[in-house]
């Protein structure tokens, strides 16, 4: 790369020839998200999962297995791929083809966190560091082709663009002029429609599954070689950055997502080439560019989400005969009081016996899992909030809990203020930033909110938690984020025992606040805007107001809980609490157990931190069994169910978004008897009979004109 | 002869709540039936079931002769069996000409397409100034009109034609008649569910009464206009009449 051409000419040049093939990645995710989205109508963010799976099927038949290329492309891409999208489609978004858009990417986001873990324990498949995924062509990595003189492509980055390329050009035809791309863009809008066509909608679905599949198959192949090792969490940040990409056209245009794809790559390599240029006079650059360059995607997909208005829009219309299949009803009523009674005195006596057991028998190791578990369902009461009573699906609850934990590490750390403080400005900082993001974000609505808060995640994540007043910057690569244990009163709370009856306080406050918040005005309007939001505003409720009191709220208790866990373990640990892909399952896990509940917020926070331990590690069994090693071939089971079981339940949230607790405790109220409902004759003579009193009511008065 | 469309004791609903009790009903070749009722006696119910949108929880469906329960939509549509659904009943995404094709091409094969959109622009000069635009665009009346144009040019068996009256301006309306009664002389049986009684009256020559989910009239269009000249409102006339077809005497009687 060190060539003495140094003229601006030439340097662009190099930075356009540099970012194209990064641009190619982004083009090739891009195209096949836009391709999902175009042809089954899920914005699918399980898309990156589904190329993590093609991606290490193919690592696992070359690299272990030591097949020949064409056949592991074949098993990975050919058969895999497009047979996990047959089976998402057929025993899934099948029956989800009159639910809400959120509700699939509620689906998708559970199938994002589920499938690469099923993956993983069906094939067995470990991703090995030290052993690079390889490309597609041999030497891909190590055969250059220089262009110029000024930038020497590899054989892997060629093939990258050169697929890219055919793909829009092939994708783009199939769907724009041929008679099945014709039918799959008609099954998106409305399924039936079509089939009052005479088209059997559910074999062209079918076959938009299989084939963008197959495209997520090829990107993840392709894109493998750009990782030292497969991991899933990469290739969800990858497709965050491709979102961006096929934001640019809009999720619509095939040709402007890889213009996207391309010109995002492009723009990173010549800010990389150009700012270091000027950044050796003036330091500011040199920090400009180091924050700049990541975070030019999550910047470029929120601008498009805030500043374009065309984009919410692209929704496409709604299906005309969505009312043939109405969604199922809300509950009718509460449920039987005697029941709801019992299970309330079984929750407190559940909770108080546990609570006792833990704090008078419970050893080091069961205290913590417990305080984890009560400190995580203050951050899951902030889910209750905006998701569960909000009816947005807000996916940056990691970095408002992250925001609150940093603040509580700076405070104490430089300014030595008693971390209790802190932890209530931890909340209070969150509640701002919180407040101030929801400014773009209240009008979007759906799944766009879902969107821009995902790129403020990603972007909180590749930039601010790198600066050194947010997470420390290289101080705490050197020194740890440390935060101490504070004393309150005459209780010094660096006790485990201590600290867990401090921290279930905090969290009965914090409970009893969303309760009442629930019960309230603001409550009651955020519920109303949930229903519908024209409904809402025309009794008078703003929904932008609302919408950001409520954003304020979840960031808040959000911001709380994340203090609360930074000095639970003395320590902020956002790489292991707190990043983009790890808060993405505290929302699948809530929704799944009931977002709109407290005591499903606290069963699901249970789930998170005690699951592992107690089912999945035998611990259940054991105490069941009295045997101090029961079914040893069977315990510990792989922690990785955890996720796969959650997030799959996660899919139910499309029928029944009040979640597995209270759809479990609702006792399901069932319909009359099919045929012949009780009452049915009554109204019938009622209206009837009001019918006859009408008419002798304006009989007389007629005659009497007409005589 | 058989039906073009017949319903035996036809059940139906959604989800928890039931529609149709016991409809039965039919349709016979080149017969145009109206289908009248009051809001939520379950017209569209029995529009749905008849094209296979609502699957009937009880009683048959026939096509033809040919018996279709529980069929899905497309089988119906093979079948012969268009359905002009109420309210928007183009695909708002797809252009004017690709709405069309869609259903061309499953008839017709691709060589035939052409000749269909000639077909169809030729009795509808409106659809051919907009053939590339958004069907979501169209006015009202050119959305109807779209979807006309396509069981114009390709004749089904069976119309049912929910509610074409709606939100449209009264000479359109007159203009959508014209186009059924054209259908009705080329062969098709109309069922035509309607609010505005009066054009459906005319075109018909059956109606049937729905009440609270089941059939509680039927009889010819002159005995139906007769009863509503009687009653006047729709309300006090033709729901009020008894099943047996001998209520308006009653009323007439209540009346002097």
């Amino acid at each position: 790369m060190a060539t003495d051409s140094s003229s601006v000419g030439a340097d662009f040049l190099r930075a356009v020839l540099q970012g194209a093939p990064p641009g190619a990645v982004y083009a090739l995710v891009a195209l096949g998200f836009v391709l999902t989205y175009q042809t089954s109508g899920v914005f699918n963010l399980a898309f990156g999962a589904q190329a993590y799976v093609s991606a290490a099927m193919y690592f696992k038949a070359r690299l272990i297995w030591g097949w020949p290329t064409v056949w592991a492309v074949l098993l990975s891409v050919v058969v895999l791929a497009p047979l996990v999208g047959l089976t998402l489609e057929v025993l899934i978004f099948k029956h989800l083809r009159s639910a809400s858009a959120v509700s699939k990417l509620v689906v998708a986001i559970g199938l994002a966190v589920a499938l690469p873990n099923l993956f993983d324990i069906i094939a067995s498949f470990k991703p090995a560091s030290g052993v690079t995924p390889v490309g597609v062509v041999p030497g891909g990595a190590d055969v250059f082709y220089s262009v110029f003189g000024l930038y020497r492509f590899s054989r892997n980055e060629l093939v990258d663009m050169g697929v890219a390329l055919v793909a829009v050009i092939g994708l783009g035809a199939v769907f724009r002029f041929s008679p099945i791309g014709l039918r799959m863009r008609a099954v998106v809008e409305s399924a039936r429609m079509t089939e009052l066509n005479g088209i059997a909608a559910s074999r062209v679905a079918a076959f938009s599954w299989a084939l963008s599949s197959l495209f997520a198959g090829v990107a993840g192949v392709l894109i493998a070689p750009r990782f030292n090792t497969l991991g899933s969490s990469d290739f969800f940040s990858l497709m965050v950055v491709a979102i961006a990409a096929a934001a640019v056209g809009s999720l619509a245009s095939l040709p402007l997502a890889l213009a996207g794809g391309l010109g995002l790559g492009i723009v990173i390599a010549e800010l990389n080439t150009f700012l270091p240029r000027w950044g050796t006079d003036s330091a500011w650059v040199r920090t400009v560019q180091d924050n700049l360059t990541p975070s030019v995607p999550f910047l470029v997909l929120f601008a498009v989400l805030a500043l374009v208005p065309g984009i919410r829009r692209v929704q496409g219309a709604g299906d005309p005969l969505a009312g043939v299949e109405p969604p199922p009803t809300a509950r009718a009523g509460r449920p039987d009081p005697r029941r709801a009674l019992a299970m309330r005195l079984l929750g407190a006596v559940v909770v108080i016996g546990g609570g006792v057991v833990v704090l008078t028998r419970g050893d080091q190791l069961w205290v913590y899992q417990v305080t984890q578990a009560v400190v995580i369902a203050i951050i899951f009461l902030s889910v209750t909030v905006i998701t569960g009573t909000g009816g947005q699906i807000s996916l940056c609850q990691g970095a408002f809990a992250a925001i609150g934990a940093c603040t509580v590490y700076q405070l104490a750390v430089r300014y030595d203020m008693s971390v209790l403080v802190a932890m209530l400005l931890g909340g209070l900082v969150a509640a701002a930033v919180g407040a101030i993001l929801s400014l773009p974000v209240r009008r979007l609505g759906g799944i766009w909110t879902a969107i821009a808060t995902l790129a403020f995640a990603y972007f909180f994540d590749a930039v601010m938690i790198k600066l050194s007043w947010v997470g420390g910057g290289a101080a705490s690569l050197l020194r740890g984020t440390a935060v101490p244990r504070p004393t309150l009163g005459p209780w010094d709370l660096s006790h485990e025992k201590a600290f867990l009856v401090f921290a279930a306080v905090v969290l009965a406050v914090v409970a009893a606040a969303v309760v009442a918040l629930r019960s309230g005005t603001f409550g009651r309007s955020l519920i109303a805007l949930r229903g519908s939001e024209v409904g809402a505003q025309s009794i008078g409720i703003s929904a932008a107001r609302t919408r950001l009191t409520a954003f304020a709220v979840s960031a808040f208790i959000a911001g709380l809980g994340g203090g609360l866990l930074a000095i639970s373990q003395r320590d902020v640990n956002y790489g292991a609490n707190f990043t983009p892909f790890a808060a993405l399952f505290w929302t699948v896990l809530v929704v799944a157990l009931g977002s709109r509940s407290v005591p499903g917020a606290l069963i699901a926070a249970a789930a998170f931190a005690l699951f592992e331990p107690l089912v999945l590690d035998g611990a259940v069994v054991g105490w069941l069994t009295r045997e101090r090693h029961p079914l040893p071939s069977l315990f510990p089971i792989d922690g990785k169910w955890l996720f796969i079981l959650f997030g799959l339940a996660a899919i139910q949230f499309a029928r029944h978004p009040e979640g597995l607790v209270e759809y479990g405790l609702s006792g399901r109220s069932r319909p009359a008897r099919p045929d012949r409902p009780r009452g049915r004759r009554s109204p019938n003579t009622d209206s009837a009979a009001a019918g006859d009193a009408a008419a002798s009511d304006q009989r007389p008065a007629m005659r009497g004109n007409r005589s | 002869m058989t039906s073009a469309l017949e319903f035996d004791d036809v059940h139906a609903g959604y989800g928890p709540f039931r529609a149709l009790f016991g409809v039965s009903l039919s349709v016979a070749p080149g017969e145009a039936v109206a289908l009248v009722g009051s809001n939520g006696a379950g017209k569209t119910t029995v529009a749905r079931v008849a094209s296979g949108l609502v699957r009937p929880t009880a009683g048959a469906v026939s096509v033809g002769g040919v018996a279709m329960t529980g069929a899905r939509p497309y089988r119906f549509a093979q079948a012969g069996v268009a359905h002009a659904v109420e309210g928007r009943s183009v695909f708002a995404t797809l252009s004017v000409e690709e709405n069309l094709t869609l259903s061309f091409r499953r008839v017709r094969g691709r060589a035939g397409v052409r000749g269909g959109l000639d077909q169809a622009y030729e009795s509808f000069p409106a659809l051919a100034r907009r053939r590339h635009q958004r069907a979501g665009n169209l006015s009202g009346g050119e959305q109807r009109m779209l979807s006309m144009a396509r069981v114009m040019v390709e004749v089904p068996a069976v119309l049912i034609a929910d509610e074409l009256s709606l939100g449209l301006a009264p000479k359109i309306v007159a203009e959508l008649y014209d186009d059924l009664s054209r259908l009705r002389a080329a062969g098709t049986a109309l069922l035509v569910v309607e609010q505005l009684v009066g054009h459906a009256l005319e075109l018909c020559d059956r109606v049937a009464v729905l009440d609270h989910g089941s059939v509680s009239w039927t009889g010819s269009s002159s005995d139906a206009r007769g009863i509503l000249a009687a009653g006047g409102l729709m309300g006090a006339g033709l729901a009020g009449v008894g099943p047996t077809g001998q209520a308006p005497l009653d009323h007439e009687k209540a009346g002097l």
